[in-house]
């Protein structure tokens, strides 16, 4: 099987951070895999169900990012956190989050994880440390540095990681949030998913600065640019990030250069790009085709793979099968939760 | 003539300051731009220079001197050619205003929250004051000693009390720790609590104010100040997007306990960028608690509760109000619960209902009122989300009239919130409409005469109860 093809998309640069990352173990590649695959798989299910109108409002699909997620939760252990805006739900699944109860709250029934009252940007779970899904552009960066200010506070030495977009990083409340971090030197990772168009609107025709991993600079705030395609790049990266602000030297910031195949939302007709753009970097740098071809140039056979992704499509089955039948919140609900 | 020195004012709302110190004797020789005295008010020291070249000639102050009112004569400079004896022609007019101004008022209020327990000034102040704690709601045990104190250094009580008693308490803000607060209302708290606790921020309130969500979110239990509500605004995505709905859509999941303080509404002579009136605005949110307090014994109280709620509380101060002094009871643990109005003044003939500031002009119009044999009940709401509709309505009930009384502006103000309760809860009761007096429809001047017209008078609310009364 021939080696799998770098991955190359336009605009990419390789990562600053590191030439090769370190391979991964068998056992590394079998995880990210089954756990890509789960976001992939999920995304697809969900595309089809908001289709079908099961699922109403916004709806922003991770497809195509997922090595990101999953390659940040190999570098974390139990207790740090994470937060991000509204791709979330490949951050859920990733921190280990029921796909029942994110598909069931995406169609706004009781057994969703909001009971059905926040819908696909608002879930939570505090046992997972999964601190939400945020519909405002840039919220969850404050908030995310709050999360690692209570952490220096405990003197605990947990990270918080906190996701936001291309788009989100032209915010000034980022700014404001990166420069209290270092001003206190808080444990945070500020991850910038780069998947080059914030909405419709490109990063070359947004952002003054598109290297994003220099965006800390005016605060002393380091930052490396990763391969986001590349599960092991973004372990890799992951680890150094999460050993800096272990040691208390502060916040981090790392740019992970990604794609999504999907418009900004289910609403998006994506307008702003080709066809073509979208295919090539589909067929050079696919996050799972990647492992996959690993694996398979390992040894591994296709009967194996294939049981991994009907392991986890029964999984994403089971989760689209429970949120079109669970009922929806009693009515009673519309009044609970206003205060504690 | 020789040039008088006057008593400067250092804060648009200083009225009198301590001279601690003169750092030139008479007969030296002033340059412009030399420190000559150093004075004292409740929020800083600062240093006076002087503007003239001369001589200081006399000191009319002596060093020590406490409350002496702004623009009182302190010192003279003589010009070239001029003597002491000119000194000594300059001095004799200030010298009867220095005598009526040396006799500090033992109690520094303008206005009574409690008529009852206030007793005119001066008189030595009072160690203990049984009637005040029967005034109080809710009560407090019988005997309890009741302690005089300004509004400023009962909020720094409340925040010492619970920070220590809960090692999750902290604040953050501009100027909360080493400047000991822009208004001195955390004065002590770093010395007592350290900088872990108590937090210098940098001016980005929006960024703070997610930090401070974020960590409470967290399970941490901030108090975050703005220097006002005006700044707040920038802020406002935060408090009401992530602060107050969070709970709500997580289903009950995520919480978030946290005070966002400072004061609000107007103070004076700052003009409309920093005299806004946030009252409506906070009040309107589902997942807010809005709290608005007027005594001392309140603010106390009220801000324990707040920091303890396991809500986002709006806590509203006013900048006007922190110098007021009042009575508060001497207890380890004084908790008001939030969503309770009070009746400070009781009367049948007219409800005026009015919060914070309001209150000022309420119960001074409650007095003039009486001295027409109108006899006014006023309620102090305290929290205006949620607001308390029993106690407003069973006055109106009684007395079958209303006023409300708001600083800030009308349209879609608090008053028309009580006006339409009233409305649907009391219509049967009410001999008149119920009128509002608010704020002028204006953005808030600067020119003095201005602003006492844009904002509410206590005249305006006696004529407002007259109309209701149809006097």
């Amino acid at each position: 099987m021939a080696a799998p093809k770098k991955s190359v998309a336009k605009e990419t640069v390789q990562g600053n951070g590191a030439d090769t990352p370190p391979e991964f173990t068998r056992e590394q590649e079998l995880t990210a895999l089954r756990d890509m695959l789960l976001i992939r798989r999920f995304e697809e299910k969900a595309g089809q169900l908001y289709g079908m109108g099961a699922i109403g409002g916004f709806c922003h699909l991770y497809i195509g990012q997922e090595a990101i997620v999953v390659g940040m939760q190999m570098a974390l252990k139990k207790g740090d956190q994470v937060i991000t805006g509204y791709r979330d739900h490949g951050h859920m699944l990733a921190c280990g989050m029921e796909a029942k109860g994110v598909m069931a709250e995406l169609t706004g029934r009781h057994g969703g994880y909001s009971k059905g009252k926040g819908g696909s940007m608002h879930m939570f779970s505090k046992e997972k440390n999964f601190f939400g899904g945020h519909g405002i552009v840039g919220a969850q960066v404050s908030l995310g540095t709050g999360l690692a200010f209570a952490n220096r506070y405990r003197g605990n030495d947990f990270v918080s990681l906190a996701y936001f977009g291309d788009g989100a990083s032209n915010q000034g409340q980022v700014y404001e949030s990166f420069n209290m971090a270092e001003l206190w030197k808080l444990p945070v990772i500020y991850i910038i998913e780069n998947n080059r168009y914030a909405m419709g609107t490109s990063v070359t025709r947004s952002s003054a600065q598109t290297d994003f991993s220099k965006r800390g600079v005016s605060f002393n705030i380091p930052g490396e640019q990763v391969d986001g395609m590349d599960v092991r790049a973004v372990k890799a990266a992951g680890d150094r990030a999460v050993a800096w602000c272990r040691a208390g030297k502060g916040p981090f910031i790392l740019e992970m250069q990604t794609y999504r195949y999907r418009g900004h939302s289910m609403s998006d007709p994506a307008k702003y790009r080709t066809r073509e753009e979208v295919d090539k970097v589909r067929h050079d740098s696919d996050p799972i085709e990647q492992v996959r071809n690993r694996l398979l140039a390992a040894k591994m056979s296709e009967q194996e793979l294939k049981a991994i992704d009907a392991e986890v499509r029964e999984i994403v089955n089971a989760a689209a099968d429970f949120a079109q039948h669970d009922p929806e919140p009693d009515a009673a609900e519309l009044w609970t939760d206003v205060y504690r | 003539m020789p040039i008088q020195v006057l008593m400067p004012a250092l804060s648009p709302t200083m009225e009198k300051g301590n001279l601690s110190k003169w750092l030139k004797k008479e007969g030296e020789a002033i340059k412009s731009g030399d420190v000559i005295a150093e004075i004292e008010t409740d929020k800083a020291t600062m240093e006076v220079e002087a503007t003239d070249e001369g001589t200081l000639g006399k000191i009319l102050i002596p060093e020590g001197t406490a409350d002496v009112a702004v623009n009182t004569p302190i010192a003279t400079i003589l010009a070239d050619g001029e003597s002491a004896a000119d000194a000594g022609k300059a001095s004799a007019p200030a010298k009867q205003e220095k005598a009526a101004e040396s006799a500090p008022p033992a109690a520094e209020t303008k206005s009574a929250p409690t008529p009852k327990d206030e007793t005119p000034a001066p008189q030595p102040a009072p160690a203990a004051s049984k009637a005040a704690a029967a005034e109080l709601d809710p009560e407090v045990p019988a005997g309890t000693e009741m302690v005089t104190m300004t509004i400023r250094e009962a909020l720094r009580d409340a925040m010492a009390e619970e920070m220590r008693r809960d090692p999750d308490v902290f604040i953050m803000g501009e100027e909360v720790a080493e400047y000991q607060g822009a208004y001195k209302v955390s004065q002590g708290l770093l010395q007592e609590f350290g900088a872990r606790r108590v937090i210098d921020t940098p001016i980005t309130e929006h960024g703070f104010a997610g930090i401070g969500v974020g960590a409470a979110m967290a399970g941490l239990k901030p108090i975050v100040e703005f220097m006002t509500f005006n700044f707040a605004m920038q802020a406002m995505d935060q408090i009401i997007n992530s602060a107050a709905k969070t709970l709500y859509m997580s289903g009950g999941q995520m919480g978030c306990s946290i005070v966002f303080r400072g004061p609000n509404g107007a103070a004076a002579r700052v003009a409309a960028q920093h005299s806004q009136d946030y009252s409506a605005w906070y009040s309107q949110i589902p997942g807010l608690k809005v709290v608005a307090p007027f005594s001392a014994a309140d603010y106390k109280g009220l801000l324990k509760a707040a920091i303890r709620d396991p809500n986002p509380v709006i806590f509203l101060e006013n900048e006007m109000l922190y110098g007021h002094s009042g009575e508060v009871p001497k207890l380890d643990d004084y908790v008001i619960p939030i969503g309770k109005a009070r009746v400070v003044r009781s009367g049948g003939h007219v409800t005026i209902i009015s919060w914070s500031n309001g209150m000022s002009y309420a119960l001074k119009a409650a007095d003039e009122l009486a001295k027409e044999g109108i006899e006014a009940e006023v309620i102090d709401l305290r929290t205006l989300r949620p607001m308390d509709t029993d106690t407003i309505v069973a006055s109106v009930k009684k007395t079958g009239r209303a006023v409300a009384v708001e600083e800030g502006w009308q349209q879609n103000g608090v008053g028309a919130e009580i006006a339409a309760r009233l409305m649907e809860h009391a219509f049967d009761y009410l001999d008149a409409p119920v009128a509002r007096v608010s704020g002028k429809d204006v953005p808030m001047p600067y020119a003095a005469n201005l602003e006492k017209l844009a904002l509410p008078s206590v005249a305006e609310v006696v004529e407002a109860a007259k109309a209701v009364c149809y006097r």
